[in-house]
């Protein structure tokens, strides 16, 4: 057993029900947490507010995405009708007076990217996909995906006591609080 | 049954590439006959999937929360279908990478100015989209089945698919943003899709095609098409697995007649406006391609589609038509029927009767194309039972969000 295992990863308790997680979640952000989090079967509304998040950034990395796409399907089409291979297909020009012809392909490719950074970007931003994680270590908590609700708080970086941290769960109206550790 | 059906379609499939693509009935003047108009049905039933899961979404619609998983799945199955068509209709499969945006052994590049090779870009992009849109929505309720299955192996498979979602609220939030913005882009998607299909006709010279009025005829013809596959998959499986009744209710069904009603009544506007152009044009050829349509060797098809697509689904006007699961499923059937053979008249109907009467020729489909289509049949089925089977078809944290109970502040 490892030095971290037997300091732990965090210290986590359940709620009974969405907003008893909602007014837990507003105890734990006043005590000034930093690494915690709460974990609900479904999205609950107001919750980001509860523990004090901000919008999500994700929106920023789409457009530029989909910038990159739009730009990068009208280089393609651009550079190679008009330099690589200048293709004479129904007498048309190949220059900017064609350009409307070039625009189908431009949205498509705008959308696919996008799409694309949307996804992958909300993976890399929630740290998925990996294959294990601490808290499914404790049994429990094989329910959250089920109708069960819990809290978090990591140890690391924490600079409150073990105990200070379980009084805080207990008078938030956590039950069943209990250690999780990085090894099962 | 499916199983058959789509090994059928596999064996003609096998057949067409190891024989050549004049096993079908195709001819000179009917250079696209069933390929294209089954392309083209098939990628407009998907309309639908896309249109309950992106836009309902959008505009807050909670009634599809407990359809859209299902009609998702349609729609990738649907394009699955409709990509084998184009995808074999080339003549040699195996040249298909031609389409592909790469120069090919001589270092020429594909057209990019060709509304086919638009098309190409267009349906890839729709089936990606459409992937991720639907895995994206599937992840959390695949962390579910992880923690419910006994299996050893089950929980494995589920639990890498999963990707390790732990349903925190850090997670989540960024969860709904990407789902936001997907269905966000899925909304202009599905309506360019179409379009572009459309241009493939519309950006000829033939007349009949060369219209400005193709584009939303053709997506309100999709939107039509698409849920009318919906009810016909959904009704069935309601009356089989009971449970299923819990989720999908006749208010479902009543609304989506509603949407029936109303596409089916814009295509019959633009079934009407086709021939008012055909007559104010006062184009020669506009006006001998119309009277060919409704008057000619395909007129018989051209009268099914009006009763079908327009006139049948009138009778969503009346309450009894839109409760009664049995009545809507007869109706639906009428609109499938009818969506096929609209795409049946255009395509083939029009390129039969050409500018120069010399050209004109009949299309006679051989039994290849008929068990091709039928066999596509098959697959669909087929695919949307093993969903069934593996998957949840409902979306589970979208349904326990949306329960009354569910969320802080409201009764309960």
């Amino acid at each position: 057993m490892n030095d971290s295992n037997t300091q732990g990863f965090a210290l986590a308790a359940e709620l009974s029900s969405a907003s008893a997680l909602l007014l837990a979640a507003e105890r734990i952000r006043d005590a000034g947490i930093c690494h915690w989090d709460v974990y609900s079967p479904f999205p609950i509304r107001g919750m980001d507010r509860a523990m004090g998040l901000k919008r999500s950034v994700l929106g920023r990395f789409v457009f530029l995405g989909g910038l990159v796409g739009f730009l990068a399907a009208g280089a393609l089409q651009y550079g190679t009708a008009s330099f690589l291979y200048p293709l004479d297909a129904g007498g048309k020009p190949n220059g900017l007076s064609t350009a409307p012809a070039l625009f189908p392909i431009m949205f498509e490719m705008a959308i696919l990217f996008a799409a694309i950074t949307a996804v992958i970007g909300m993976l890399l931003m929630n740290r998925l996909p990996r294959l294990n994680h601490p808290l499914f270590n404790w049994d429990r908590f094989s329910a959250v995906t089920d109708d069960k609700f819990f809290v978090a708080i990591e140890f690391e970086g924490s600079s409150l006591s073990e105990q200070s941290l379980r009084d805080l769960l207990l008078s938030a109206g956590g039950t069943n609080i209990t250690k999780v550790y990085d090894e099962p | 049954m499916t199983g058959a059906l789509t090994l059928l379609c596999f064996f003609c499939l096998i057949y067409l590439v190891s024989t050549g693509v004049g096993v079908w009935g195709n001819n000179n003047a009917a250079g696209w006959a069933f390929d294209i108009t089954n392309f083209v049905f098939w990628i407009g039933i998907g309309h639908a999937g896309t249109l309950i899961s992106a836009i309902l979404f959008l505009t807050r619609q909670k009634w599809r929360t407990s359809i859209h998983r299902a009609a998702e799945a349609m729609t990738l199955f649907a394009v699955i279908c409709a990509a084998i068509y184009p995808a074999l209709h080339v003549g040699r499969a195996w040249m298909v990478w031609f389409m592909a945006p790469v120069p090919n052994s001589n270092a020429i590049w594909p057209n990019f100015r060709s509304p086919l090779q638009w098309d190409i870009f267009a349906v890839t992009t729709y089936f990606i989209v459409s992937v991720l849109f639907w895995f994206t929505g599937l992840i959390p309720d695949l962390a579910t089945i992880r923690d419910r299955c006994q299996g050893k192996l089950q929980k494995s498979i589920y639990g890498i698919l999963a990707l390790g979602w732990r349903g925190g609220n850090r997670q989540w939030r960024q969860y709904e943003m990407a789902y936001l913005l997907l269905a966000g882009l899925s909304t202009p998607l599905v309506l360019s899709v179409h379009s572009v299909v459309s241009f493939d006709f519309a950006a000829t010279v033939i007349p009949g095609w060369h219209t400005t009025l193709f584009p939303p005829y053709f997506v309100a013809g999709a939107i039509f098409g698409g849920f009318a596959m919906v009810l016909t998959i959904l009704i069935p499986a309601c009356t089989l697995y009971r449970p299923l009744r819990n989720f999908v209710s006749v208010s479902h069904v009543n609304t989506m007649c509603k949407v029936i009603l109303l596409t089916g009544s814009l295509i019959g506007y633009s079934y009407a406006i086709e021939a008012f152009t055909a007559w104010y044009s006062g184009n020669l050829y506009e006006r001998a391609a119309f009277w060919q349509r409704i008057f000619g060797p395909y007129g018989w098809a051209c009268t099914a589609m009006v009763i079908c697509n327009v006139m049948v689904p009138q009778l969503f006007w009346f309450r009894l038509f839109r409760t009664r699961l049995f009545l809507v499923w007869i109706i639906v059937q009428f609109a499938n029927v009818g969506m096929w053979l609209e795409r049946y008249v255009i395509v083939t109907g029009t390129l039969t009767r050409g500018h120069t009467p010399s050209s004109w020729a009949i299309f006679h489909p051989t039994w290849v194309d008929v068990c091709t289509f039928l066999g596509t049949f098959g697959l669909f089925a087929s695919l949307f039972l093993i969903f069934i089977r593996f998957l949840p078809m409902v979306c589970m944290f979208e349904v326990k969000a949306d329960m009354a109970e569910s969320q802080p502040g409201e009764a309960g």
